[in-house]
């Protein structure tokens, strides 16, 4: 491997916006024939880097070598010039357009729709994708969606490949094809690198990692040669524990009864089905589930934003007196003294507000207090304050607005906000999803001093591992059913993996 | 008995400075830009076409003795170089600087009004005429002239022989556009540079070209709308403020066409029948009623948006990223 040429070589690179330093000569090399793993924290530069030699960004500072040759990447298409193609965090899709066409977009020549489908037939079958050249896009599913996107720079001819957090959205059956190919492709002599935070998909994936951090270049090393408490060590730049507590719930009494709830969507499709359980106040009930199956629908029952068909949510106070949560809008739901604090899956959708700052988005939820006719400006900064202090969220100052915040900041932004408003039952739905290992870690930790103030956490996550190690009981959803709950104490993987799918989870041979 | 065979060739001339600036306004849009100035860059390009005639008829003894086809070439050129303006400094300020888009379009369009105003004003005054117009019969002349056969056929020739040949030019562009945009390489990436800014500059397309572009052409086919309505519809007369509110009728246009210049074809001649109606239904001498019937065309196209947001149908849906500014480097 040493006496290979680079298939890249990036020397020195340096990228600033404004006064934020992205990258800071950060050298990397990647080869054919080998999967590298590039890792960092959420910030660290990771993506910027990748942008340069996907012809996004230009670099400020530094040069890019392609198989020895010093080249200059102006724009994406001088990259698929150079055989490099870049599969974004957020898929770039034209979702009017159909597959065929979103592949063949800014290629040069006649339009010939018909021979460029039969072209992305050949490469699906070479690699093992399933795509209809006539599909349209917002008719796909999301790793339907990614698996456009592949073939897209295959067809290209691409033959350095980069997946920016490529497993994010997908179920861990989808991530398994998709490494599957990924094998495929490496075997077949192309150089991919991959950006994600999971470890253990670094650990089952990749050949090589390299490390960022705060825009750095940390080093890089065979995936064998070293563990995921290293990396992440390297990653933090400190010793970092990767064990989540679990205290054990303190005087645990019911605060959430749900019975019988069915809830259909507009469409008329059956969401949720008979589904009961009791949440109690110092406890994490952990939702699990293949996604789609019901987790938004059951979270967002609770709090008030979605019309129920049947069933009953109640509220229990502590003296025992029930009240009823249904049909209650959820400003009522507020001022009937139930807090639900709820961290919607969609952070920037309908948590908060992107073009609005820091300090305004805290004052979307305290708005309506105080008697004065003017807003109370001055509390919600100083929550500000103590939110990007406390989570260490990293922003140049609390008058930025929220969507020039990266993902992980923003999330606990959220987070911290939800957290500040002392609910009595907090509700989160994947709180650590494109949360680089420490912010999730600082998210667990802020989940548990809920737990351990007596609030009753429902979690939704999508990290099975987690779940097994955060909730002390796991509800299991399967098809809008409740496929069992188990205590998370002793849980086994695979016994809930089981669940996730058939209703149960017993197998039947 | 209501008189078809004098209503349809009265609808088409109507309709067709409508085509021709919804044509260019789908153009325009079709690449993300939100161009409001379409009624100022129609208003231009007919004033432009008018200074243009007014000093080549001027430089004869008698207007009678103009070169028909420089009579036609004159102000058709100086309708696109002025209509090409407007829609360049449109794209400086929204694509190059990143203004607003909306604000910049209704900037446009008051310029371009009060740019038409001003040199009509000039041009009454040169000309030395006691009327408030110019009159500019020997170039309308040449723009009208239809087929001889055209009255030998009776109502045929009619209701589809008799215009002048920008109508028929009217028509073979919004076809070709409908076709390049659906099925030319062309077509596909303005397309997408409209639905998916981002998307197309990963996918290596020129975004900022195809902007500046689409819109350039966009502007000057609508400005072409202004100098039909001129030398054609109004037989040569300019007076200041007579072109009204068809600049925003090419726009509702737009919607009402669900972004398809080929659809735009018949639309265009329907809400040209829509908007003289009230001259054909005996509606009295109550101003009124006749002011309620102009209105026709715009409660249809607020129907047909009302239907097409209910049928949610994608395809059907404005380009995803219209109005909004395309910067690669934003975060």
């Amino acid at each position: 491997m040493e006496n290979k040429t680079a298939a890249v070589a990036m020397r020195n690179i340096t990228k600033r916006f404004g006064p934020v330093l992205a990258n800071d000569k950060v050298w990397l090399d990647i080869y054919r024939g080998e999967i590298l793993a590039l890792l960092g924290e959420n910030g660290s530069g990771k993506t910027t880097l990748m942008n340069m030699l996907s012809g996004i960004y230009f670099p400020d500072e530094g040069t890019i070598s392609i198989d020895g040759r010093e080249v200059v990447i102006r724009s994406p298409k001088d990259a698929f010039d150079h055989g490099i193609g870049m599969i974004h965090q957020h898929f770039k899709l034209v979702d009017v357009l159909t597959a065929a066409e979103n592949i063949v977009l800014g290629l040069p020549g006649r339009l010939d729709l018909k021979a460029a489908s039969g072209r992305i037939r050949e490469i699906c079958d070479a690699y093992g994708f399933e795509v209809d050249p006539d599909q349209k896009i917002y008719d796909m599913s999301v790793s339907q969606k990614q698996t456009v996107e592949i073939v897209k720079v295959l067809y290209r001819g691409a033959d350095i490949l980069i997946l920016d957090e490529p497993t994010a959205v997908l179920t861990p059956q989808e991530t398994d094809r998709l490494f599957a190919v990924l094998r495929n492709m490496r075997d077949d002599g192309k150089a991919i690198v991959i950006i994600t935070h999971k470890m253990h998909e670094v650990e089952a994936l990749s050949d090589r990692v390299a490390i960022l951090r705060h825009g750095q270049f940390i080093g890089d090393m065979p995936t064998k040669m070293t563990n995921a408490q290293e990396m992440t060590n390297m990653m933090v730049g400190h010793a970092v524990t990767l064990n989540i507590d679990r205290p054990d719930p303190v005087d645990p009494k019911p605060r959430i009864e749900v019975k019988g709830l069915t809830v259909r969507s507009i469409d008329g499709i059956l969401k949720l089905d008979d589904v009961s359980f009791t949440a109690n106040s110092g406890e994490i009930l952990g939702i699990a589930g293949i996604s789609g199956c019901g987790q938004k629908e059951l979270l967002e029952s609770i709090a008030g934003l979605q019309p129920v068909e049947s069933g009953s949510i109640c509220y229990i106070e502590d003296d025992g007196t029930k009240e009823e949560l249904i049909g209650k809008d959820p400003l009522s739901i507020q001022e009937m003294g139930v807090s639900l604090s709820f961290v919607p899956e969609d952070r920037l959708g309908m948590g908060l507000v992107g073009n609005m700052d820091l300090a305004d988005n805290m004052m979307l939820r305290s708005f309506r207090s105080g008697r004065s006719l003017f807003t109370d400006r001055r509390s919600p900064q100083h929550l500000a304050e103590a939110v990007v202090r406390d989570l260490e969220v990293s922003t140049p100052g609390i008058s930025t607005p929220v969507r020039r915040l990266s993902g992980g900041n923003v999330q606990k932004v959220l987070v911290g906000r939800e957290i500040a408003s002392a609910p009595t039952v907090l509700l989160t739905a994947y709180a650590v999803r494109g949360l680089d290992i420490n912010s999730s870690y600082t998210i667990y930790d802020l989940i548990n001093r809920q737990k351990a103030s007596g609030v009753a956490v429902i979690y939704v996550g999508e990290d099975l591992d987690v779940l097994l190690e955060l909730a002390d009981r796991i509800l299991v959803l399967c098809g809008g059913k409740v496929s069992g709950i188990v205590p998370g104490r002793g849980a086994k993987k695979r016994d809930v993996g089981l669940m996730m799918t058939k209703l149960g989870g017993n197998a039947d041979e | 008995m209501f008189d078809f065979i004098t209503f349809l060739p009265r609808a088409v001339v109507q309709g067709i400075p409508l085509l021709l600036g919804s044509t260019g306004e789908t153009i325009t849009e079709k690449s993300g830009n939100l161009n409001l100035g379409i009624p100022g860059i129609m208003y231009v390009g007919a004033i432009s076409g008018v200074i243009g005639s007014f000093f080549y008829e001027a430089s004869f003894a008698s207007p009678k003795d103009i070169d028909p086809l420089l009579g036609i070439l004159i102000p058709v050129a100086c309708c696109l170089l002025g209509s090409l303006l407007m829609g360049l400094l449109y794209c400086f300020l929204t694509v190059t600087l990143r203004a607003n888009q909306n604000v910049t379009g209704l900037a446009l369009t008051t310029f371009g009004v009060g740019f038409g105003n001003f040199f009509g004003g000039s041009l009454i005054k040169l000309s030395g005429s006691e009327l408030p117009s110019i009159i500019l019969s020997a170039t309308s002349n040449a723009f009208r002239r239809s087929l001889p056969i055209a009255d030998k056929l009776g109502w045929f020739g009619k209701i589809f022989l008799s215009y002048g040949f920008l109508a028929y030019l009217a028509v073979i562009i919004a076809l070709t556009v409908a076709w390049i945009l659906n099925h030319t390489r062309v077509g596909l990436h303005l397309r997408a540079v409209g639905e998916g800014p981002n998307t197309a500059d990963a996918a290596g397309i020129d975004v900022g070209r195809y902007k500046y572009t689409a819109t350039c052409i966009g502007s000057m086919i609508a400005g072409l709308g202004g100098l039909y309505y001129v030398m054609d519809y109004a037989s040569g007369v300019w007076t200041n403020n007579a072109f009204g509110d068809r600049g925003w009728l090419a726009i509702a246009l737009v919607i009402f066409t669900v972004w398809r210049p080929n659809i735009g074809v018949l639309a265009s001649f329907l809400f040209g029948g829509l908007y003289i109606l009230h001259m054909y239904i005996p509606s009295g001498m109550n101003l009124a009623v006749k002011e309620l019937y102009k209105m026709l065309p715009y409660v249809v196209t607020i129907i047909v948006l009302i239907i097409t947001s209910m049928r949610n149908k994608r395809e059907n849906q404005p380009p995803a990223s219209l109005g909004l500014a395309y910067f690669r480097e934003e975060r």
